[in-house]
């Protein structure tokens, strides 16, 4: 097996007394879309700037295509970066922008000015080459940042926050558009976001980040479905633990559980259970009508609360709202719920 | 936002006495420059050139205005190297008794000039003189660098402060050493904040003359100096409200482009 594009060995970074980056390992494949997922100062983007350069890690190694990298400067490492605020020159146009890695690394003009049109025209921008950072949209920015730095054909591509600054229409746009490209041009594609859908619906795999260190590293599905910490469970999709007495009671076994929302049905009290499922009783507590989706909130008999996603597919608001405060079962199969191994070893 | 008539009327009329007060003052000194009165009789008797000419022929004006140029030059030259070399310090780095250095660096412009003036005499005649340097330009030219500095940091230090960091790190990330960052990021990017503070720092230099009195010694005359010596000469008092009147125009053009650059983002190139 060739080594992987980047692999992180006890990576550590403190500011002062602060460690923000406490003890990562992490091998990223060649041509992956790797996302790193984690609420604010989860450290996330402290590892992006050590893979970059601009921090010198406190201990631990930094390793690209199987070379040590980490006493490296950014200017010698082969990975380039789509900054948050793009960070593009503003004294000089769209073009000159993407073609400045190219011009610093001595690429003669012919070669590097047809390659930035290129760049521009797989990024949609063509036309806009002379036109200074200030004359775009933040879109248009974003897709500039883009071209600048996969020009230059890097190992890795890293993205902080790369959709961050982008409204919601264009921001699910621009999800699709980078899976597109990073099809096209294969290379590594390693980004930093706080938000669990645009993790979810872009990339082949997901580090989740709390506190400085992995919780756990896993495909869209398995953090989705098997989340392994209640932290993962409560930050990616809505959390529906069921814990203490109440799992004893509805599982009949100890620990904590998880069950997705849409993974359970609204049922009558007295509806049939079938022998692969377990249910619940309890009170409609909140409707929240989604549009398509209705998001019941049940407290529970036993305790504790689910919350249960149903979608609209016959009903229309008027019928699911005269659901508050009624009686219902919450039912699933079994094999939705998922033992969660606490930190503190409670499991 | 809406004013009523009256109080619309009336900001306007303070406006007007407000830059009425500057500016009619100095269209007289330019007006009298004409007059053919020697000693500026009002309304003026009639047009004339002549002071124009006796000035310009006069080399006591002409010496003291390649002075004035040389110093504020030199001045200006020290405090851009000073002063952007300390506001990267302050800027980009943390160090023991950072905030001592930055009011240390604002502090000469609060000084009065004759303080200032009075101390840097007594030291060069103390230190530079066992050394066979007297007063003259040179020490001019380090008296005004004390405060023409300020401008310098205070610009490059604000053009700093927007910029961020972000730029150079995309820079360095795409592969420019230190060096190239520099030259082809960073520079341009201050650039305009260089040239506004040093066109003040000029400015400044250029029409100081406290520190100048005590800095100059016996052999230089800056243009302020000669002008306070021939102000209450009767017969050059024309001649004196020549240069002055030039020095009016010439001082509008600096100060616009000043303005412009350090208002003017990055879209200058």
């Amino acid at each position: 097996m060739s080594d992987p594009a980047v692999r992180l060995s006890g990576l550590s970074k403190s500011f002062g007394a602060v460690a923000a980056v406490a003890g990562v390992d992490l091998d990223i494949a060649d041509g992956e879309f790797f996302a790193m997922l984690g609420p604010s100062g989860s450290g996330k983007t402290t590892v992006l700037r050590l893979i970059a350069g601009f921090e010198a890690p406190t201990s631990g190694r930094v390793e690209l295509g199987g070379v040590d990298v980490t006493r490296l400067a950014p200017f010698e490492r082969d990975v380039n970066t789509v900054f948050q605020d793009y960070a593009l020159f503003p004294h000089m146009n769209v073009v000159d922008n993407v073609e400045y890695g190219l011009r610093v690394k001595r690429v003669p003009k012919a070669e590097r000015r047809a390659r930035a049109l290129a760049a521009l025209e797989s990024v949609r921008l063509e036309g806009l080459e002379r036109r200074r950072p200030n004359q775009l949209s933040g879109g248009q920015r974003q897709r500039v940042a883009l071209a600048r730095a996969l020009v230059n054909r890097p190992r890795v591509l890293l993205l902080d926050e790369p959709l961050g600054a982008l409204d919601l229409k264009l921001r699910e746009e621009m999800q699709v558009e980078l899976k597109s490209i990073q099809r096209e041009v294969g290379i590594t594609f390693l980004f930093v976001t706080h938000d669990q859908e645009e993790a979810l619906t872009m990339s082949d795999r997901v580090a989740v980040f709390d506190r400085g260190r992995i919780e756990q590293v896993g495909t869209p599905a398995d953090i989705y479905e098997k989340p392994v910490s209640p932290f993962v469970a409560g930050f990616v999709g809505t959390s529906n633990l069921i814990s203490g007495e109440a799992a004893q009671a509805v599982l009949g076994r100890e620990g904590t559980f998880s069950v997705r929302p849409e993974k359970l049905r609204v049922a009558g009290l007295d509806d049939a259970v079938d022998a692969a499922e377990h249910s619940a009783t309890g009170t409609v507590s909140e409707v929240v009508y989604a549009g398509p989706a209705t998001r019941f909130v049940v407290e529970l008999d036993v305790g504790g609360r689910l919350i249960a996603l149903q979608q609209n597919l016959q009903v229309s608001s008027m019928d699911v709202m005269g659901l508050r405060g009624t009686r219902v079962r919450l039912v699933w199969h079994r094999r939705h719920e998922f033992a969660i191994v606490s930190q503190e070893g409670v499991s | 936002m809406n004013l009523s008539r009256t109080a619309r009327t009336a900001l306007w009329a303070m406006l007007a006495a407000g830059l009425g007060v500057i500016y009619v003052p100095l269209l007289i000194v330019l007006v009298n420059s004409f007059n053919t009165d020697r000693t500026f009789a009002w309304p003026p008797t009639g047009f004339t050139v002549r002071w124009w000419e006796a000035a310009w022929n006069s080399t006591g004006v002409r010496d003291a205005l390649w002075a004035s140029v040389q110093a504020g030059l030199g001045a200006t030259a020290i405090a851009l190297v000073l002063g952007t070399m300390v506001a990267f310090a302050i800027q980009r780095y943390d160090f023991f008794g950072k905030n001592a250095v930055s009011l240390l660096i604002l502090l000469p412009i609060a000084l009065p000039g004759i303080v200032t003036g009075i101390a840097l005499n007594n030291a060069f005649r103390a230190v530079l003189e066992p050394f066979g340097v007297s007063l003259g330009l040179f020490t001019v030219i380090i008296g005004h660098a004390t405060f023409c500095v300020v401008t310098v940091y205070n610009n490059v230090l604000a053009r700093l402060r927007r910029m961020g960091s972000s730029l150079e790190e995309a820079s360095a990330d795409l592969g420019a050493d230190t060096f190239t960052t520099f030259r082809l990021i960073t520079f341009p990017m201050m650039r305009s904040a260089l040239l506004a503070g040093g066109l003040l720092a000029f400015a400044l230099s250029f029409d100081e003359i406290i520190v100048t009195t005590f800095t100059a010694g016996a052999g230089v005359r800056t243009l302020p100096l000669w002008i306070f010596e021939n102000l209450f000469r009767p017969n050059q008092a024309p001649v004196v409200n020549v240069v002055a009147a030039a020095l009016i125009v010439a001082s509008i053009v600096p100060i616009y482009l000043a303005q412009r650059l350090s208002g003017g983002d990055a879209g200058t190139r």
